[in-house]
């Protein structure tokens, strides 16, 4: 009896190292950080000042007529500070901002979808602004610690096409999944979302209770499922190749600019049309 | 653990021994799998941004100061290499301020220093007024004690000092703590329709212990030359002394009695300019009835806080200075032209452009009463002209622009509010 017991653990033990030495030789392998692949994901860059002035003003003004954001803030009631300063500040210069909530509060308006589940919440949303979409073309999908400044959004997607997929915010990678991070806004050009909303009906691609034993967080749920429409995740950024979507405060970025740069806080820190801030 | 029968043969031992370790095996190795997975493989990196895989080191700025013994002079007026800032400039040259910064030994680290990579440059002159001298900062050394009871002392000598050494140096001539920050080029718009012959000075005004009331030393507050000069002849006609540490009412009480007109720094909605408090707590701070700061206010009643043109704010800790900077200075909201546009013919304009004491006419910026507006379309200008500004006007108009002009807009996240 004792023997077989510690059988058992000798063999938990060899298990355990067994895993270990396989994934320890498994990081060693070459190619698994290459600068190269670095370079095969996108970034989206906004306008410079040059590209603009090579248009003309009625162009330009005709751009900026068309770019029209619909905000989809996914809300919960007991984050009820922050969705009431969303409703107060950077949501009404959205052309349509919708609040959608987990259940329904007193206080505050919005829809009700009646979802627990996070990530079956999000798909609810996505769903019914795509089929209240109206001539909006793009989407911008925030959480209550956001902060957006919607007219440097529009800057960044001007001169886009929104009929081509776009799936743009702060990347972030994990495993080989690139996506793009909740808390920093996520922009879906309206191709993208038809396509999402089109997969969402595929229960092996897009699953809506997910299928791993642990759940996977609703960004890189939604990174998947775009992934098999054939959109990626884009990095954001500004003419200078300064990201433009922030998963920090300004505070926290300004800290670590002062302990980063001291003789350049404010240069090395954020983007003059940063697009979003959170945290 | 499996425990099996003592009365199991001998070969079964064998053999449930290694059926044993090869559960074991199964399960250390799936367990340490799933804790790596979560621990390791699963871990989120961001995916650097252009700007950070090219890893250049981010430049830095060259000074633009020339020290001239404890004070820094400012060359270059600072503004980014794309903006036009060609009213701020022309203000730079006319509305000449010199800043000195209350600071002492201990805190020249921790504040001072980010007082001068940030709004100081903004200034024509700079002074760093310590009670010990530093010439590497640069500092002047007042020759008094550090400490809330010398407050005063060190007032009445730096103000002693910048006359003696830079009075011609400048037209207006600023206070401020080493924890206020101030947005100098709002500063100037607000000077800009006075003199520096008046005698006149300008800050957040209280009301209290004096008849035309005295202002916060905190928040900052700046006098003309006229009213510099009169202080230093109060001291040494023996009509000013030094009654009390209390540095901001002591200065107002003087200045009252040498004929220095208190004025009114609030823009053209009467909002205030000048700021006790750091932003945030003017902007979502709820002051309870009884605090004090409401019977000290002079204007009580009114918009109070907080102008488009903010000058000052007071208690800004190392961090803030930057976030301040970055937000005054740096993030914009894209579509929006400035507000405030320099008026076409200034000089030339009639008639109503009425004058009365501190605020108006030319200062009679027109503001935007549509704010929901979005689109890049014209904006309107000032209280006279109808018509919009164009490019090639404004060349000439940088001759015609005398003291009286309107400044471009110190944009700030608070005017999405």
């Amino acid at each position: 009896m004792l023997s077989e017991g510690g059988s058992f653990m000798k063999g938990m033990v060899m298990g355990g190292l067994f895993c270990l030495l396989l994934s320890l030789l498994g990081s060693f392998r070459p190619g698994t950080e290459p600068k190269t692949e670095d370079h095969n994901h996108h970034h989206v860059k906004a306008p410079s000042k040059d590209e603009l002035t090579k248009l003309s003003d009625s162009r330009v003004q005709e751009l900026s007529n068309q770019v029209r954001v619909s905000c989809i803030i996914m809300v919960q009631p007991k984050f009820l500070v922050y969705w009431a300063t969303a409703l107060d500040t950077w949501s009404k210069h959205c052309d349509k901002a919708v609040f959608y909530t987990s259940e329904s509060s007193k206080a505050l308006e919005a829809i009700d979808l009646n979802e627990k589940d996070d990530w079956a919440r999000l798909r609810k949303a996505l769903r019914h602004a795509f089929e209240n979409a109206g001539d909006l073309q793009w989407f911008f999908v925030a959480q209550p610690t956001t902060f957006a400044i919607i007219e440097n959004l529009k800057y960044l997607v001007l001169a886009k096409d929104p009929s081509e997929p776009f799936y743009l915010g702060n990347v972030k990678k994990s495993g080989e999944l690139e996506y793009v991070a909740y808390d920093s806004g996520i922009v879906l050009s309206y191709e993208a979302l038809k396509r999402l909303v089109h997969v969402f009906q595929d229960e092996d691609k897009c699953p809506e209770r997910g299928r791993a034993l642990w759940k996977l967080s609703e960004d890189k749920q939604l990174a998947v499922c775009l992934k098999f429409t054939g959109v990626f995740a884009e990095n954001g950024e500004d003419a200078h190749g300064k990201g433009l979507f922030n998963s920090k405060g300004v505070n926290s970025l300004i800290s670590e600019s002062m302990k980063d740069n001291p003789n350049n806080v404010v240069e090395g820190c954020c983007s003059d049309m940063a697009v979003t801030f959170s945290g | 653990m499996g425990h099996y029968g003592a009365g199991d043969g001998v070969t079964m031992k064998g053999s449930s021994s290694r059926w044993a370790f090869s559960l074991g095996f199964l399960v250390g190795a799936c367990s340490i799998y799933f804790f790596l997975r979560q621990v390791w493989f699963e871990r989120s990196y961001p995916v650097l941004s252009e700007a950070q895989e090219r890893t250049t080191a981010v430049s830095e700025r060259p000074t633009s100061w020339r020290k001239e013994g404890a004070a820094l002079v400012n060359r270059l007026h600072p503004h980014h290499a794309d903006e036009d800032s060609r009213v701020a400039d022309v203000l730079y040259q006319k509305v000449r301020i010199l800043c000195w910064v209350m600071t002492g030994p201990y805190n020249l680290k921790s504040r001072a220093r980010h007082v001068r990579a940030t709004w100081s440059r903004h200034c024509n002159v700079v002074v760093f007024m310590s009670s010990e001298e530093d010439p590497d900062f640069p500092t002047v050394g007042l020759g008094t004690k550090e400490g809330r009871d010398q407050l005063y002392w060190k007032t009445i000598r730096a103000f002693h000092y910048v006359y003696e050494h830079h009075a011609s140096e400048a037209d207006w001539f600023l206070k401020a703590d080493d924890d206020t920050y101030v947005v100098v080029d709002n500063l100037r718009w607000i000077l800009s329709n006075h003199t520096p012959e008046e005698p006149i000075y300008f800050g957040k005004r209280f009301k209290p212990y004096t008849k035309q009331g005295y202002m916060s030393g905190g928040a900052g507050y700046v006098l003309s030359k006229e009213a510099l000069k009169r202080f230093v002849e109060g001291f040494r006609t023996k009509v000013c002394s030094h009654t009390t540490h209390v540095e901001d009412l002591a200065l107002g009480q003087c200045l009252e009695k040498m004929g220095v007109l208190a004025g009114d720094s609030r823009d053209t909605l009467l909002r205030e300019t000048f700021h006790p408090f750091v932003p945030e707590h003017h902007l979502t701070g709820k002051f309870s009835k009884s605090f004090w700061y409401w019977s000290y206010c002079y204007y009580p009643i009114g918009p109070q806080c907080c102008s488009d043109l903010a000058v000052s704010f007071h208690y800004v800790e190392a961090e803030l200075m930057y976030t301040l900077e970055y937000y005054t200075y740096h993030l914009r909201a894209y579509g929006y032209r400035p507000r405030y546009r320099p008026s076409v013919r200034l000089g030339l304009s009639h008639g109503p452009l009425s004058q009365t004491a501190g605020r108006a006419g030319p200062k009679g910026v027109q503001e935007v009463t549509d704010g929901r507006s979005r689109t890049t379309s014209a904006f309107l200008v000032s209280v006279n002209q109808t018509k919009a500004e164009t490019e090639p006007e404004k060349r000439e108009k940088d001759n015609l622009i005398s003291r009286a002009t309107e400044n471009k807009t110190a944009v700030t996240l608070g005017r999405h509010l």
